[in-house]
């Protein structure tokens, strides 16, 4: 429940009415800093409804929403199921070993069939790049990115950077570092987008292999050298590294890379008090971060979560209430 | 006196002007003061957006009227409406801000234009899904009629007869940077 203060309201509600306009989140490249705001400003009304007596809303009743992951993934999925039980939406769960896909059916037909079973939102996470995009353009349903391939993963950016606005009050000047292994990472790609348009720094931390430097063109600093950049940093954000992606190419083993750019809690000492440590979890505990660091009062992991919930809320309820054939 | 202020469209008729729209809102204060002798118990919700306004308008009153300051907050409806789906973009969400017990309060619901009644019945399930208020009241500066739900107002600043297809707009300087005013239009 918010709280009890007199109100004070910030602007009026005339000048933003068209603020949003899209039926589907695709990536986050494409969007203006208002409408990333627009985003996160919702999401601060969505999160407030977990702490009601009633924690349900009926904004998208008699809505259906399919969670179609052709990926694995436990907390994404679980995260939008929940979101969209929030909003009193319908739910059906799909995987790639439970779809047609293992029968040979392409994605475009398995689309085709979800939309004529009237699916108003269909939620995608795909191995591969362009995979949301294709189904947006394609479909009327609105289309919800949940990851594709090494492009985007709107949402985790969104919620990633609705935390550090909440626990830093601001994201224009602040200076965020993102570490581990950015070449495989749509996490990486995602919040690059989002910190850049609303003025944030950004500077990736990695092993050579994993940071290149033509990330440099997006605009953001590469360095290979971590203890240089903690002390620095206003926020860490540590990206797990993928065991299941990873080759031996990339780097020689798992000790080698907690050595170089494990945040341990020695290297913890260079942070500036009050910085903040973010991960998109699962937390590979001993290897990108200490146990006691992930678990420590600068972690915000677990609110991440929390303010997943509330940023999928906002974003099915800003695509759903997006209707372009209505005139 | 001041000029005449500027028509949101043209051909719109003036229908309250600034000092016709403080009449009836200080009216509508001594009736809130009349039906609640306690006016701690009594919290002034606002819905968006000139709703909040018309709130910090009547508490300013109460205060002047009645030494009691009460509480005022807003009560988002976006999320609690059931025509999603008919429109063509999402109605902006506002955070909801209502004391902290509700047990025992009275709410005075206040908004711009009762119409349908359906914007109140979408403020009063919102209301609900906190708590249990001892009362709901609502208040408004302008009841065009239309209803198309069994809902009153308990304070109504001015009953304007309007046709199903007749626009009013209300607009204060506060939110709207325009003078002031109540007007109703031609479709």
């Amino acid at each position: 429940m918010s709280a009890a203060s007199p109100v004070q309201h910030q602007q009026a509600a005339s000048n933003d009415a068209t603020v949003w306009t899209h039926k589907d989140l695709v990536g986050l490249q494409d969007l203006t800093a208002a409408e990333i705001t627009h985003v996160l400003d919702t999401a601060g009304a969505f999160k407030d409804v977990g702490t009601r007596e009633i924690k349900k809303v009926p904004a998208l009743r008699g809505q259906t929403m399919v969670n179609f992951f052709v990926e694995a993934s436990t907390r994404t999925r679980v995260s939008f199921e929940l979101a969209a039980h929030r909003l009193s939406a319908d739910v059906i769960n799909m995987t790639a070993s439970n779809s047609s896909l293992t029968k040979g059916e392409t994605l475009k037909d398995t689309a085709k069939n979800l939309e004529a079973l009237h699916a108003d939102i269909i939620v995608l996470r795909h191995s591969s790049a362009g995979a949301a995009q294709f189904l947006a353009e394609r479909l009327d349903a609105s289309v919800i990115n949940a990851g594709d391939g090494a492009h985007e993963h709107p949402t985790q950016a969104l919620l990633d950077t609705f935390t550090i606005r909440e626990k830093l009050g601001r994201i224009a000047g602040i200076h965020v570092a993102i570490i581990g292994d950015i070449l495989f990472s749509r996490v990486a790609r995602s919040n690059i987008h989002a910190l850049l348009k609303l003025g944030a720094r950004v500077t990736l931390v990695g092993p050579s292999t994993l940071v290149p430097r033509e990330f440099e063109q997006m605009g953001v600093k590469v360095t290979h050298d971590l203890d240089s950049v903690l002390p620095e940093a206003d926020v860490v954000n540590l990206l797990r590294i993928q065991h299941e992606r990873q080759r031996k190419e990339y780097f020689p083993s798992l000790g080698e890379y907690t050595a170089l750019f494990g945040v341990t809690k020695q290297r913890a000492e260079r942070l500036k008090p009050g910085a903040l440590i973010m991960h998109p979890g699962p937390i590979n505990r001993g290897v990108e971060i200490d146990s006691d660091l992930a678990d420590s009062s600068r972690s915000v992991i677990l609110d991440q979560v929390t303010n997943g919930l509330a940023v999928r809320m906002a974003v099915l309820y800003l695509c759903a209430g997006t209707n372009p054939k209505r005139g | 006196m001041n000029p005449a202020p500027t028509p949101p469209t043209p051909g719109a008729a003036l229908v309250l002007d600034r000092a016709a729209i403080e009449r009836c809102l200080k009216r509508i204060a001594h009736e809130i003061i009349e039906r609640n002798p306690d006016l701690t118990k009594v919290a002034l919700i606002g819905i968006p957006s000139r709703g909040i306004e018309i709130a910090k308008r009547l508490a300013a009153y109460l205060a002047e009227f009645s030494g009691t300051q009460p509480f005022t907050g807003v009560v988002d409806v976006a999320m609690h409406r059931d025509d999603l789906h008919r429109h063509r973009l999402p109605p902006r969400v506002e955070r909801t801000i209502l004391p902290h017990e509700l047990e025992d309060m009275t709410i005075v619901l206040t908004d711009d234009v009762l119409f349908s009644g359906r914007t109140c019945r979408a403020a009063m399930d919102s209301i609900s899904s906190f708590g249990r208020p001892a009362r709901i009241q609502y208040a408004v500066l302008v009841d065009r009629g239309h209803r198309e739900l069994p809902i009153r107002a308990d304070y109504v600043g001015k009953n304007l007869p309007t046709a199903l297809g007749q626009r009013v707009h209300v607009r204060f300087e506060t939110t709207d940077g325009v003078d002031d005013s109540v007007w109703m239009s031609q479709t």
